[in-house]
């Protein structure tokens, strides 16, 4: 066990050290969330009337935050695939490390570059009006529920990266999954305007309910989904966890078993 | 004693349509070198990552170190080094960092890492590029790198898998001679290759493998051997044809091989350049200028084609290709 914590260890200082050595990487992982922040605010923020204190971007800054923890799966099954196609998985495969180490410094390696992206892009909101109202407790544990979904999220890109063999096959599908995730939902815009079925799709989606959770603790009215009924619209925070240990749960069995079998060719 | 037996290794794909390996039989004698050599396809690959515990065989047993590959791999894992195809390196790190995260996945102190790091990029003359990424790395460096990260606990039992296919012949000398030294120091090394010549270079003993069965065992002298000395080889005007094939026949003692088509006439020699220049005499005497003439040393293709039998296979296959191209 300790042996598989220092192997997990070393895989998770691989990624970090990758961010210090292309920094750019990172620094444009990151002002394209601060970018959507400010298309977000000033294009639709003008349009769109929020009817909560403070304007739209009180509404939009936990819907961005979400998309881009959603995200991180990119990086996750990208980068797997990658790796699978210069051969250094199975470099690792034939080392005597424990199986799951490398999937698992994987996730927590992208988890961590997702901390200084929402640093950034906090910092951003702020310059642009963003103002957190639910006080330093509330505000840090919102954080943390973004980290931790960016977490779970991450284990489908596991399960992604090691399902194809080329890194463009391995994006589109990335693109696949999560855009509809996040635009079908509470995040950009109200769910009353969708079509019936898009609505209820929308209220069940983890990615609204982590929105609804968000705005919950970071202190603002969840008025995009005001009117739903839904238990996932009425109890988000509860929710938003059921989704991730699911996600958890789900695709980390999945994503090891498939790392232990799969062969580059 | 022997460091890596299997026994009717067996891997089979796309519902066993496509079997890699078919039965492979293979031993290698402790502290020695085996040279696994065969065409693209062969099942040269597949061996060594069934061998490196990446691929669980279909059917047969296969151990290293006396240790079962497939019922303790984590075992075999402790005492191997693989060096794969293509060098499995994150390439965005410097030498330095490939290195000392292998040694630590090794489990092998900080200090230690450390050490054996400087030992290995001294020893294969990476050591004023240790600092730099790997994506600014040549070809050869690339793969000297690769095998120092294979070499991080001091492996008993080495795979080399295509260890200088893509390199320029500077970065396969290069290559070879950090091998050379290696297997000096008394590991035991599996190595696959397409080159006979590399073989020759480095291998105690070649196993030559063909649709996934050992097809021939011995020394490179001993499958040399069998596929015969040097060969003459002749292309004359067709009308020159019947006069040339006499004429060889003269010189070499057998019967040449003729192809009417290409107008191409092959016999084997003992002496080359003696026959050479004999066969260009008589030639010249009979006044037919030769268009193409020259000795062809035993290749690949020719153990291959010696030992399998392939030939008219293989020609039908490269007509077709040109056909297809047109």
């Amino acid at each position: 066990m300790k042996q598989a914590i220092g192997d997990f260890l070393v895989i998770t200082k691989r990624q970090l050290l990758q961010m210090i050595r292309i920094p750019e990487v990172l620094i444009f992982a990151t002002i394209q969330p601060a970018m959507f922040v400010l298309l977000f605010r000033y294009v639709f923020g003008g349009a769109i009337n929020s009817g909560v204190s403070g304007g739209y971007v009180q509404l939009l800054m936990p819907g961005i935050f979400v998309q881009t923890v959603a995200f991180t799966l990119a990086a996750t099954a990208v980068g797997l695939t990658a790796d699978m196609q210069k051969g250094l998985i199975d470099r690792f495969r034939s080392l005597p490390i424990a199986r799951s180490a490398v999937v698992i410094g994987r996730t927590v390696g992208d988890t961590l570059q997702n901390i200084v992206t929402l640093v950034v892009m906090g910092l951003v909101g702020f310059a642009v009006g963003w103002r957190p109202s639910s006080g330093p407790l509330k505000i840090f544990l919102a954080f943390l529920f973004l980290l931790a979904f960016g977490y779970s999220m991450s284990w489908i890109g596991i399960l992604i990266g090691l399902s194809v063999r080329e890194e463009r096959v391995a994006q589109s599908l990335v693109f696949l999954t999560v855009f509809p995730l996040t635009f079908l939902s509470n995040a950009f815009a109200p769910t009353t305007g969708m079509p019936k079925i898009l609505q209820y799709f929308a209220e069940w989606n983890p990615v609204s309910t982590m929105v609804a959770a968000c705005r919950e603790l970071f202190g603002t009215k969840n008025i995009f989904g005001a009117t739903a009924t839904s238990w996932p619209s009425q109890h988000p925070v509860a929710m938003s966890l059921i989704y991730m240990v699911l996600l958890v749960v789900v695709f980390a069995p999945i994503s090891v078993r498939k790392y232990v079998k799969v062969s580059a060719k | 004693m022997k460091s890596i037996i299997a026994q009717g290794l067996v891997k089979t794909y796309r519902n066993g349509e496509v079997r890699a390996l078919d039965g492979l039989d293979l031993d290698v004698e402790e502290g020695t070198v085996l040279g696994l050599l065969g065409p693209n396809g062969s099942g040269k690959t597949t061996t060594v990552r069934v061998l490196a515990t990446l691929l669980t065989p279909d059917e047969g047993s296969a151990t290293v170190g006396g240790v079962d590959v497939v019922k303790h791999p984590d075992q075999v894992r402790n005492m191997i080094g693989l060096s794969g195809q293509y060098a499995a390196l994150d390439e965005t790190l410097t030498g330095w960092d490939n290195l000392t995260m292998f040694g630590r996945l090794y489990h092998l102190s900080a200090s230690a890492t450390k050490a054996r790091a400087t030992e290995l990029l001294e020893k294969f003359s990476l050591t004023e590029a240790a600092r730099r990424p790997i994506k600014t790395y040549s070809g050869g460096m690339r793969r000297r790198l690769d095998l120092a990260a294979s070499l991080i606990i001091k492996p008993k039992v080495l795979f080399l898998d295509e260890p200088t296919t893509g390199l320029d012949p500077r970065g396969r000398q290069e290559m070879w001679q950090v091998i050379d030294e290696l297997v000096k120091g008394g590991v035991t090394l599996l190595l696959t290759t397409q080159y006979l010549e590399e073989a020759d270079q480095l291998a105690d003993s070649i196993a030559v493998i063909d649709a996934g069965k050992v097809i021939a065992r011995g020394t490179s002298d001993e499958l040399k051997n069998q596929v015969g000395g040097e060969r003459l080889e002749i292309t004359v005007e067709a009308a020159n044809l019947a006069k040339a094939v006499e004429l060889v026949k003269q010189v070499a003692g057998v019967d040449p091989i003729v192809d009417t088509g290409l107008r191409r006439i092959s016999a084997p020699v003992n002496n080359g350049s003696n026959s050479l220049v004999q066969v260009l005499r008589l030639l010249d005497e009979a006044k037919i200028h030769p268009l193409d003439i020259g000795l062809k040393r035993p290749s690949l293709d020719d153990v291959f084609i010696s030992l399998t039998g392939h030939v008219a296979e293989i020609e039908t296959e490269v007509v077709t290709g040109k056909k297809k191209r047109k």
